[in-house]
């Protein structure tokens, strides 16, 4: 056969896969730029960025619109005064009462958690069966997913007066029966928190504890606890922060009344509730005493801040540990 | 000192009681919720199924009183936080599992996060108020509780996006860089549809707390008695649609069961109830598409 044949096909072939010039693959050289990709990475940076942008929305609004507030109401009387009455004359802002509100609803929501859901969290992750776990573990966060307005009907319309007949003389709103349905709603917060940290201990740890002739209680307690401990603490601040903001509970079944006192049995009012309260049509928008919504909101914002970003820590630590 | 058989034994015993501990307190949590809503459902039945509770507006009178606006207010303004939260949740999501460089803007974006996950519903109704309502002069509108419920349910959405992303093997990425695919056609053609199932559970998930959530609507001044609906969103005439209903004014299921639990007299207790049990059968049944979606895709992807 003559040599010539193959040419012209050799010929076509190649300028089949010459490249074109505007299309240079990165192996071989920077090709033109993709401005269509740079636009994309920018608009999704934008959109992440936006929660950075939230956050300082928050604080910008919430310093704003209190520093009003304290132009007419000194700080320390603020943060000192034990009588919290908006609507006397003259008015009075001491936050004591709300704080004292809310540290009571959240410790009785946390005594009625921690324990409970620190036990769930160790029968699920050392004890449960796998088919036990698979249907309970969803199951207990259904607790989560009841909108909280029906805790707090729960809480007034049937763990109030329940209260009232086991104790003598208590008002059938109070601190005691919005802070138990609160416990009950952030048990599942707590346990699969705390069950998630538990269960990513190494299985060799217990295994070593298995060989010294340990049971699965002594090495849950005496092991995998400890071992997952800055995860468990997490998941405990993350009960507290969630115990410290949750509004509607509190506001629907804790009494409605500023009580300085730290009695559960007694009636009183909590920084988010009072919140929703003058939502509702208390006081003249604009006063002072509407004003005072942000100021409590910025001591709020300021609590829950410190306890996430703690959490936030401890979560790292347990994360990179292993 | 006990003998090794009797300390076997003991120890033995200690694990059967605490397993028993353990069952014990996990069913207290869901004894507790069942006796509590069969005490609601007990309260509420009467209404439930009348159909005119479903089409009537609130009311003075108890009798006369239904859930039609709170019902509409509730799903429109779903509706509207879905449409931002979404977006931009996953927009964030993909920017930080996909695209962040490992440095000290990535990790503040992470902490602010995190941060934001944990703060206060009522914080965001305070932000509403204030940047929206007073800096904005913005109407009490489902514009504006669409934004607020939006905002806070974004981390829940940022959150389910990254962890769907994370679940996608590093060799798909791989494989599609090998077939010269960009960064944005790696995301867009197999890293999203692929997290597509994972995405929807945890969108489903916050769409149910954002369903339940009135603290945040409360603040911003949301009313309880309203009796008429937002104009409808669809025409005859051209262009056929119409945005008005964004700024109509509204009240949403929570909001009205709040305001019916708040009346002393007992025939708005049990409207309450029914309410409750109408609220808690949406956001329940949200749920359980979740567990069952997020239950088939286990089973279904095998990477």
């Amino acid at each position: 056969m003559s040599s010539a044949t193959p040419e012209p096909r050799d010929q076509q072939v190649a300028t089949a896969v010459k490249p074109r010039p505007d299309s240079v693959s990165p192996l071989f050289g920077s090709g033109r730029p993709r401005w269509g990709e740079r636009l994309v990475e920018w608009l999704l940076f934008l959109a992440a960025f936006i929660s950075v942008v939230v956050t300082m929305g928050i604080v910008a609004i919430l310093l704003w619109e209190s520093s009003t507030f304290f132009r007419s109401v000194p700080t320390l009387e603020f943060l000192t005064g034990r009588v919290w009455a908006p609507t006397f004359e003259p008015p009075h802002f001491g936050i004591l009462p709300l704080l004292c509100g809310t540290v009571v609803t959240t410790g009785v929501a946390l005594l009625v958690a921690l324990p409970i859901g620190s036990i769930v969290a160790v029968y699920m992750s050392e004890y449960a069966p796998f088919a036990v776990r698979e249907f309970l573990k969803p199951t207990l966060e259904l607790l989560s997913a009841i909108p909280t307005v029906v805790y707090g009907y729960f809480a007034l319309v049937y763990v109030g007066p329940t209260l009232q007949r086991l104790f003598a003389d208590i008002p059938g709103a109070n601190m005691l029966s919005a802070g138990m349905v609160m416990g009950l709603m952030i048990i599942p917060y707590i346990s699969s928190l705390s069950e998630d940290a538990m269960r990513s201990v190494p299985m060799l740890l217990r295994e070593g504890a298995y060989a010294l002739g340990a049971n699965r209680l002594i090495t849950a307690f005496k092991v995998v606890y400890p071992a997952a401990l800055s995860g468990i603490g997490s998941a405990y601040i993350l009960g507290i922060s969630r115990a410290i903001g949750e509004t509607m509970i509190v506001a629907i079944a804790a009494g409605g009344q500023p009580n300085f006192t730290l009695d559960p049995r007694q009636p009183g009012l909590t920084i988010t509730a009072y919140i929703v309260q003058v939502s509702m049509g208390d006081l003249p928008r604009g006063s002072v005493g509407y004003q005072s919504i942000f100021a409590a909101g910025l001591l709020l914002f300021v609590f829950t801040l410190g306890f996430n970003i703690l959490g936030y820590l401890l979560r790292k630590r347990f994360r990179e540990s292993y | 000192m006990a003998s090794i058989p009797e300390l076997i034994v003991r120890l033995k015993r200690q694990d059967r009681w605490f397993a028993v501990l353990g069952l014990a307190c996990t069913l207290v949590g869901l004894v507790t919720l069942l006796i509590l809503l069969a005490g609601l459902i007990r309260d509420g039945h009467h209404r439930l199924f009348d159909p005119a509770f479903y089409a009537s507006f609130p009311s003075a009178r108890a009798a006369r009183a239904g859930i039609l606006s709170p019902l509409v207010g509730s799903i429109l303004l779903a509706f509207v936080t879905i449409l931002l939260a979404v977006p931009l949740g996953v927009a964030a999501g993909v920017y930080l599992e996909e695209y962040a460089p490992r440095n000290i803007w990535t990790t503040l974006i992470e902490i602010n996060i995190a941060n934001l996950a944990g703060v206060p519903s009522i914080i965001f109704g305070l932000l509403a108020l204030g940047a929206l309502i007073y800096g904005l002069h913005l109407d009490r509108s489902l514009l504006v509780g669409g934004i607020t419920l939006a905002l806070l349910i974004l981390p829940i959405v940022i959150v389910t996006t990254r962890e769907a992303l994370r679940a996608i093997p590093q060799g798909i990425r791989e494989a599609a860089y090998a077939l010269g695919a960009t960064k944005w056609q790696v995301v867009r053609h197999h890293l999203i549809p692929y997290s597509l199932g994972g995405i929807a559970t945890g969108t489903i998930i916050a769409m149910s707390r954002a369903l339940g959530e009135s603290a945040p609507l409360m603040t911003i001044g949301a009313l309880t008695f309203i009796t008429f609906l937002p104009p409808p969103p669809i025409r005859s005439q051209p262009p056929f649609v119409n945005f008005q209903w964004l700024n109509s004014e509204f009240t949403a299921m929570p909001i009205q069961m709040f305001n019916w639990i708040s009346r002393p007299q007992a025939e708005f207790s049990a409207l309450a109830a029914t309410a409750g049990v109408v609220l808690i059968l949406m956001t329940l049944s949200l749920n359980a598409v979740a567990i069952i979606l997020r239950y088939r895709l286990r089973k279904r992807i095998k990477w």
